[in-house]
């Protein structure tokens, strides 16, 4: 007998249809679905009341729920953001967008390499434009983000070198050294060795200083968190290689067509974060992180992700796709793989070969290019208004820069404030995170900012502050 | 009134394009899109901006990118979508414990809105009240399906959700000073991998508790494994067989007194919304997969969210920031007093969020536990036809006996019968546009297929699906080889695992096949 509200037809349920329902409890043999819950002793049961709001049955109503919701959002869209520190506004291709929303990507999972052939090439086609963007010969399925890949890129340089001492050098994302410290605890020990106040770089008395035979690896980030491109790597390589350690270094791929890739200047383990590469910012959950290597085993061996690789079939001259030493998974052996490896990115790594494919090395240069020009004509403008003083002006650097504001009187949040009302999101207010730079914030700028944009900052900014 | 259909296997071909690696497709000089120039008086104040950068760190070789025109990158990932199955494409119910559920559509225009999309994380919360609405919110929902706390969406899976809290168990231990002591973590067999694999991330030793011949773990093996080294339980229920262990709450009470805290991996919650939660199972930390149970789409593989709820009094240990509402505004709140700092950057995927927000919406309390039942259903009526096909069978079965969310099978019998392997049934299946997974690893039932139908497919699917299964039962009793070698009508034939394993030949990038074994595949 079926109560009342069992005849609810839900159009995302089926056998909710009270016939099938009764059709499919007939061939089981029970009279009721809770007898399939027997299992579950009464103590378990759950009796009381979900406290969940009233359901919004039909799909318009639903539509007008989450509309009203999502409308108290402000987006960097419909106001001017110079916001970045390790999530940024680039342009997003049309084609990126179609292609990662078919529902066949969407939709599929942990197929086989027979019926999600597509997948997998998908993704090693990905492996293999990255490779080419940082001229190295191995890339893996993306992890969480680029936090993740520094932090495993640590512990897979621990295990390669047997030491349990890695030292982050420079100014890094202070949300990436929170990401690494949890995850290298509580065997690994996390040194951090200074940025040299003046210029930005890693401080490399302060790395001679620190780094020992402990050492497992230097870490650094290029370009820096402040958005100093980091020029002594080949410096920094030397010191780690004489003491038997691999130097990591963190990148961000959009910068690529322009710098060198940290493999040329002696780089061991490359990591970094794509959500440059033509995927929305999403609030932060754009993120993917890739890892790069040399394709020796004892790297190979080491990465917990999986790793997509070309392999042939019976048929000749046929090829399919499988996992490149699967055993080493926490898939395979549990415990005994390398750290763990599950659901992350994939999608977004699909998205970033797709953006890769459709920019060529020609769109990486060009990007490159009008990035750079873009931010020193900012960091120009800027450091003109006076009070406001560009530190790094004359320094190298990749689309983000600080920008100090001490002289001025006013604080960054008074700042961006007023700032807000004039519809722009300012810089990154880095006076709680970093209080050696005072009232500091950083400023990210990219191909996406027309000159209109950063003047109308400039303007704006000279006016509040001479208010 | 039904009609009695008899279920029609298709004659299905999965699309085939032969599609070249996408360097093949390569021309010189061709472009996808084109790059805006910065404005005329910016290149003349600074430049061409690359000689500020140091003659050494300049990239003197492009990078080796192909180069295509946009249809020409657009025709090719089409190829390679249509390439891949899908839980909207197909009946998707083999991949078990995936939970390969519908994901609204509608849902999607939610999660792709410019609203979600292009939003910064470092904006001023007055410019984001709706998205940490809906962060809030949704918090507040798993409150209510768990019985637990408070939850956060920073990690970004399943895996990383038992990765959190076993860091956050570490912590626990640590603050009292016994983290030394306290080095072991228990699980099961028949939990996933992720768990035992995070706990020994965290530094913790793993004792893992085999099932006792009815196919639950086994209570006298756990108060064996249980001492003043036990730092925590970390566990699945229904584990991946499908069958639930009606002890839990004895197994969190002996963890609990020999000191440890408890971890639910509720994977498999798809089954039991409503029926039974965390808290009366005598949990302290559990984590649902929002792409899972809640409906967000899987991506290929992510993006994702592994939502971790906690009891109130291990709030303090939660991943940085919670999201708060202080009777106006919404607010990210760093103040956690001993919190592990963070396992991920920013706050979480929220387009998933959004997804899984909205589903709830639209189902509320009655449909979440109809979505459970439904499922239930399903699966034991999958299980009732699947019972019936020779070579099958379906290990700690009995009498009456009756599985939640999934099943585990075994083609055991069929495999002795025939020397058709589950493996082969698998690349079979591809010939019916069908997938199924077998099982983690070590196997424990022989020969597994797993199977979890979900609420979201009809009867007549269901059916389906048995009739592709039973063919290929008769096949391998018949023409044993036809299945051995199959598939034919997929995408690509049977693999040749030749260039996977061995380092000398194995070739995760193109470049590094190129490099290799040259153009030629079969050189």
């Amino acid at each position: 007998m079926l109560k009342d509200k069992d005849n609810f037809i839900y159009p995302y349920i089926p056998n909710s249809l009270p016939e099938l329902k009764l059709a499919m409890m007939k061939e089981i043999g029970i009279n009721d679905v809770d007898e399939l819950y027997r299992d579950i002793p009464e103590e378990l049961r759950f009796k009381g009341k979900m406290n969940l709001p009233e359901p919004l049955h039909s799909e318009l109503d639903l539509k007008r729920h989450m509309e009203e919701i999502l409308s108290k959002n402000m987006t960097c869209e419909e106001n001017v953001s110079f916001l970045g520190a390790g999530c940024w506004q680039h342009y997003i291709p049309a084609i990126c967008d179609e292609i990662n929303s078919r529902a066949e990507f969407l939709t599929a999972y942990a197929g086989e390499p027979y019926e999600d052939h597509g997948r997998f090439q998908a993704l090693f086609e990905y492996e293999s434009m990255m490779a080419e963007l940082v001229d190295m010969d191995v890339v893996n399925v993306p992890t969480y983000d680029g936090a993740q890949a520094a932090a495993t890129s640590l512990r897979m340089a621990s295990r390669i070198t047997e030491k349990k001492e890695v030292l982050i050098a420079g100014a890094i994302h202070p949300e990436r050294l929170l990401v690494i410290k949890n995850y290298l605890n509580p065997d690994i020990k996390v040194i951090l060795v200074n940025y040299d106040k003046v210029s930005g770089q890693v401080d490399l008395e302060d790395l001679k200083r620190k780094i020992s035979s402990n050492t497992a690896a230097i870490y650094f980030e290029n370009p820096s968190y402040f958005g100093c491109i980091e020029c002594q790597g080949e410096n920094i390589s030397q010191m780690a290689h004489e003491k038997g350690a691999l130097m990591v270094t963190f990148v961000d791929p959009i910068s690529l067509g322009v710098i060198a890739p940290p493999s040329h200047y002696g780089a061991d383990i490359v990591c970094g974060d794509i959500q440059s590469l033509g995927i929305h910012m999403n609030y932060g959950g754009g993120c993917g992180g890739f890892i790069a290597t040399r394709d020796e085993e004892k790297f190979v061996m080491e990465y917990p992700s999986r790793l997509f690789g070309i392999t042939k079939t019976v048929v000749e001259g046929e090829w399919g796709f499988g996992d490149v030493a699967y055993e080493r998974t926490s898939f395979a052996k549990r415990e005994e793989g390398k750290e763990f490896v599950g659901t992350a990115a994939a999608l977004w790594g699909i998205t970033a070969g797709v953006y890769l494919a459709l920019m060529g090395p020609q769109g990486m240069k060009d990007i490159g290019k009008t990035i750079l020009q873009k931010a020193q004509y900012a960091a120009q403008k800027l450091s003109a208004i006076k009070g406001v003083k560009v530190p790094l002006l004359d320094a190298p650097y990749f689309k983000e820069f600080v920008v100090d504001f001490n002289a001025t009187g006013k604080s960054v949040e008074e700042i961006n404030n007023a700032l807000l009302q004039k519809g722009i999101f300012g810089g990154k207010d880095l006076s709680r995170e970093f209080p050696e730079l005072g009232q500091s914030s950083l400023y990210c700028i990219t191909e996406v900012h027309s000159k209109k944009d950063i003047d109308h900052l400039a303007g704006t900014l000279n006016e509040i502050l001479t208010r | 009134m039904l009609e009695n259909k008899k279920a029609k296997l298709r004659n299905f071909h999965q699309a085939k394009w032969d599609e070249p690696i996408i360097f093949e497709l390569s021309t010189r000089g061709a472009r996808g899109i084109l790059v805006p120039e910065a404005e005329e008086e910016i290149r003349t104040e600074v430049g061409d901006g690359i000689s500020r950068i140091p003659e050494h760190l300049r990239r003197k070789e492009p990078p080796a990118l192909p180069e295509l025109f946009q249809a020409q990158v657009l025709r090719h990932y089409l190829h390679l979508s249509q390439a891949t199955l899908g839980a909207d494409l197909n009946i998707e119910i083999g991949q078990g414990t995936c939970t390969m559920k519908y994901s609204p559509k509608i849902n999607e225009s939610f999660a792709t809105s410019t609203k979600v999309t292009e939003l910064h994380p470092f904006q001023t919360e007055d410019t984001v009240q709706g998205a940490l609405e809906i962060l809030y919110k949704t918090d507040l929902f798993l409150r209510e399906i768990s019985g637990l706390s408070r939850f956060v969406f920073q990690p970004g899976g399943g895996s990383h959700g038992a990765f959190t809290i076993a860091s956050m168990i570490r912590a626990y231990h640590e603050l009292r000073g016994e983290s030394g002591k306290r080095d072991e973590i228990i699980t099961t067999i028949f939990s996933h991998p992720s768990n035992a694999a995070a706990a020994a991330v965290n530094g913790f030793k793993v004792i893992t508790l085999y099932p006792d011949k009815d196919g639950y773990p086994d209570v006298d093996a756990l108060k064996k494994a249980v001492s003043d080294r036990t730092a925590g339980l970390m566990i699945t229920n229904p584990e991946d067989h499908g069958l639930f262990n009606s002890k839990i709450a004895e197994f969190t009470r002996i963890v609990h007194e020999a000191g440890g805290l408890c971890s639910y991996d509720q994977a498999n919650a798809n089954g039991i919304l409503g029926m039974t939660r965390a808290l009366e199972g005598g949990f302290d930390f559990c984590f649902f997969n929002l792409h899972k149970t809640f409906s967000s789409p899987h991506g290929c593989g992510g993006p994702a969210v592994g939502a971790v709820g906690v009891r109130k009094e291990f709030e303090q240990y939660l991943p940085v920031p919670l999201v708060d509402f202080d009777g106006e505004k919404y607010f990210l709140n760093y103040d956690v007093k001993n919190t592990i700092g963070k396992v991920r950057m920013f706050y979480g995927v929220l387009p998933v969020v959004v997804r899984a927000y909205a589903w709830i919406m639209s189902l509320g309390e009655e449909g979440l536990k109809e979505v459970a039942r439904i499922a239930v259903l399903n699966s034991n009526y999958l299980m009732r036809n699947v019972s019936k096909i020779r070579g099958a069978s379906i290990p700690y079965d009995a009498p009456g006996k009756h599985r939640l969310e999934q099943v585990r099978y075994s083609w055991e019998k069929l495999a002795e019968d025939t020397g058709v392997t589950t493996e082969d049934v698998q690349c079979r299946m591809c010939d019916f546009g069908m997938h199924y997974w077998t099982s983690h690893h070590p196997w424990i039932i022989p020969e597994p297929f797993t199977l979890e139908p979900t609420e979201s497919y009809s009867k007549d699917e269901l059916d389906e699906y048995v009739a592709a299964l039973k063919q290929v039962s008769e096949e391998a009793y018949t023409d044993p080889d036809k299945v051995k070698n199959a598939p034919y009508n997929s995408c690509i034939h049977k693999i040749d695992p030749l260039l996977l394993d061995d380092p000398e030949k194995w070739a995760i990038t193109w470049r590094s096949y190129l490099k290799k074994h040259g153009k030629d595949i079969d050189a």
